[in-house]
């Protein structure tokens, strides 16, 4: 059963339409991560999920509710802000507990439930303590415990690790996938970061400019790009593209290389082709561009190659072991089947 | 003030050149320096060391300006203390000094924290409109206050003494600003958490403006207390006054009793000092960021 629904929802501030129609279901226990570039409308659709912000059109349903005209206590939601938002003159018990206050529970069960929130954080000892006393990761914990506290149907997130050190930032990413695992409530997770969206996620929404670029699982997303802007914003560093001509089945890229095209393709067009770093590799039978390297980056398991290629940069993948030399020359091929097409205008996926 | 401002910095950014020759004009710098900031403490303690040890002279020894009365006496003190008006007074004056108080920092908070964090049309005229009364001086106000107050039958009455005061433009727009250091995440947290817009108000923002309500306190308390030309106009019954306005009554009687004045100015000091020090500790900066980042 779809835990959440967003239907068409769109958001107009003044005169500027930020988002243009967003739909989407999240299932039950489903961890939805959205992603895009900063400005593109996520914590927009975060705050009309909350009921933060008021929603221009379409509807929003939590737990088989319509939602839109319910103020944000009575949407079952809980939220964890960037700045944490935890109360500075209250101790760490008071804010996880704050949430409770109008829940009517007796204070035995209220004290309780904090205390197996305490429990689950790891943060029984730190429970008499001022914010003031905690440390970024730390505060983080008591945001999500205030969240937790009333078992929410749904948990919203809007980039909660992006104060935090990246040394902090991979431990709490941990942390917050395995509580998701422990506790299993839907969460719908906002970042800008495609790692953290990668490697949380069951689902990935992508976005641009207020539109949802594709909605898949992270394999999916890495492996199926919909269009040239899926392709390059998701994974590091961002997939090469080529301009190239489709006609009879043959794909002749700029430097005059051929190959048949990886995917059927009728008339004759200009396309897009598109190749991972990881999958452009030196050597092979067909080679498909030449050129020299300019800049290396060893990263310990491999290294990156950044090569010269007819006036612009290519990035390709080299051993970490036997690296080449920063002025080699080297052929780079790829597997067809690893290769990327789109529309040259549209940008979208070919297959 | 601004001249010893102005001292301080000369002399340190030239210690940054540093030499000798530097070193000793900071010298000279900080002679001068001490040497205004003592002149303008004694010119400011002076009149109280004076209230106070003409408290303690017999009559006969008020206009010998000597510091340490020949015979020091508590027999003023047993006089004010044991009139009947001087209790009047200083309860009038308490009670005034306290409801303005309260008023204030309950509503100037409120009218400060609406015109801050709720987006509404005509917000900014308002704000304006308050803003501008500021510009209007006491003075010119009392005359419309006394129509009013005639008018409403609150002449010789401590709401006719308190109403022009009980919030002030400067409160509300002391309040908003502050209001801005307080961060949205909070207050959208709060409303999350399912409290209403008045909870999110007084459990959750007006706890993180703690110091400027303190500083508000201050202000309004002092200013009340002291207040002299409108409890003048407003009130005719010795009973009503306030102790600003008594204590100048203590001169018309037989002749200018100067000795029993500034034992009244003395005691009246007492409330202002105990209401700084129970404000004081609140105003510590920087409370609000505890909460936020890391
Ligand atoms: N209160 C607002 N008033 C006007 N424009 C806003 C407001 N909030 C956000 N926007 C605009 O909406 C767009 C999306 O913002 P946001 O959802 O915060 O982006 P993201 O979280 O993806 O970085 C931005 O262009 C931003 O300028
Ligand atoms: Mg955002």
């Amino acid at each position: 059963m779809a835990n959440l629904a967003l239907r068409n929802l769109t958001k107009t501030y003044d005169k500027t339409q930020v988002l243009h129609g967003i739909d989407l279901a999240v299932e039950d226990g489903e961890f939805v991560v959205f992603v895009g570039p900063s400005g593109c409308g996520k914590s927009t659709t975060l705050r009309l999920i909350a009921g933060l912000e008021e929603v221009s059109g379409g509807e929003i349903e939590i737990d088989g509710r319509i939602v839109n005209n319910l103020e944000p206590k009575e949407r079952n939601i809980a939220m964890v802000f960037q700045n944490y938002a935890i109360y500075p003159h209250m101790s760490v018990r008071k804010n996880i507990g704050f949430g409770l206050r109008t829940s009517g529970l007796p204070q035995a069960a209220r004290t309780k439930r904090i205390d197996e929130v305490a429990r689950i954080l790891d943060m029984t000892d730190l429970l008499d303590r001022k914010p003031n006393q905690l440390s970024g990761g730390q505060r983080q914990r008591v945001a999500i415990g205030r969240a937790m506290v009333r078992n929410p149907a749904v948990f919203l997130f809007d980039e909660p690790l992006s104060n935090l050190d990246a040394q902090l930032r991979t431990q709490m990413r941990l942390e917050i996938k395995k509580l998701h695992q422990r506790v299993g409530n839907t969460i719908v997770f906002v970042t800008h970061d495609q790692v953290e969206a990668m490697t949380m996620a069951d689902r990935i929404v992508i976005m641009k400019d207020g539109r949802i670029q594709q909605v898949g699982t992270p394999a999916q997303v890495y492996h199926k790009p919909a269009n040239t802007f899926v392709a390059q914003f998701i994974g590091a560093p961002s997939m090469n593209m080529f301009e190239a001509r489709v006609s009879a089945g043959q794909l002749t890229l700029a430097n005059g290389s051929t190959l048949a095209a990886p995917v059927p393709l009728f008339g004759d067009r200009p396309v897009i082709l598109g190749i991972r770093p990881d999958d452009l590799v030196a050597g092979g039978d067909a080679p498909l561009l030449e050129g020299r390297i300019e800049v290396l980056e060893p990263l310990g398991s491999e290294t990156l190659a950044y090569v010269g290629v007819a006036g612009r940069e290519v990035i390709a993948k080299a051993s970490g072991r036997a690296p080449p030399a920063v002025g080699d020359s080297v052929s780079l091929s790829a597997d067809p089947s690893n290769m990327h097409l789109f529309d040259a205008e549209t940008g979208e996926a070919l297959s | 003030m601004a001249t010893a401002e102005d001292l301080t910095i000369k002399p340190t950014s030239q210690a940054l050149l540093s030499d000798t020759a530097p070193a000793r004009r900071q010298n000279l710098g900080q002679v001068i320096r001490w040497m205004l900031l003592f002149g303008g403490g004694v010119a400011m303690v002076m009149p109280l060391v004076y209230m106070i040890s003409t408290s303690l002279k017999f009559p006969f020894e008020v206009y010998n300006l000597n510091l340490i009365p020949e015979e020091p006496t508590l027999e003023n003190y047993q006089l004010v203390l044991g009139d009947i008006r001087f209790a009047w007074w200083f309860g009038n004056s308490i009670l005034i000094a306290t409801l303005t108080t309260v008023s204030n920092v309950f509503f100037d908070s409120l009218v400060g924290y609406t015109l801050c964090k709720f987006k509404f049309r005509g917000r900014y005229i308002v704000f304006i409109a308050i803003l501008s009364t500021l510009m209007i001086p006491t003075e010119m106000l009392v005359i419309p206050w006394y129509l009013m107050s005639q008018q409403l039958g609150w002449l010789d009455t401590h709401w006719g003494i308190m109403f022009p005061g009980m919030m002030t433009a400067f409160g509300v727009f002391l309040m908003k600003q502050f209001f801005e250091t307080v961060p949205d995440d909070f207050i959208e947290a709060a409303r999350i958490d399912g409290l209403n817009e008045f909870q999110i108000w007084w459990s959750v923002a007006m706890p993180l403006v703690k110091p400027a309500l303190a500083a508000l306190a201050i202000f309004v308390f002092l200013g009340n207390w002291t207040a002299f030309i409108w409890p003048l106009i407003v009130t005719n019954s010795p009973e009503m006054y306030t102790l600003p306005v008594g204590l100048t009554t203590f001169s018309v009687e037989q002749q200018v009793e100067w000795e029993l004045i500034m034992t009244g100015a003395a005691i009246s000091t007492l409330p202002t000092l105990i209401v700084f020090l129970i404000f004081q500790r609140f105003i510590i900066r920087g409370v609000v960021m505890a909460g936020l980042k890391g």
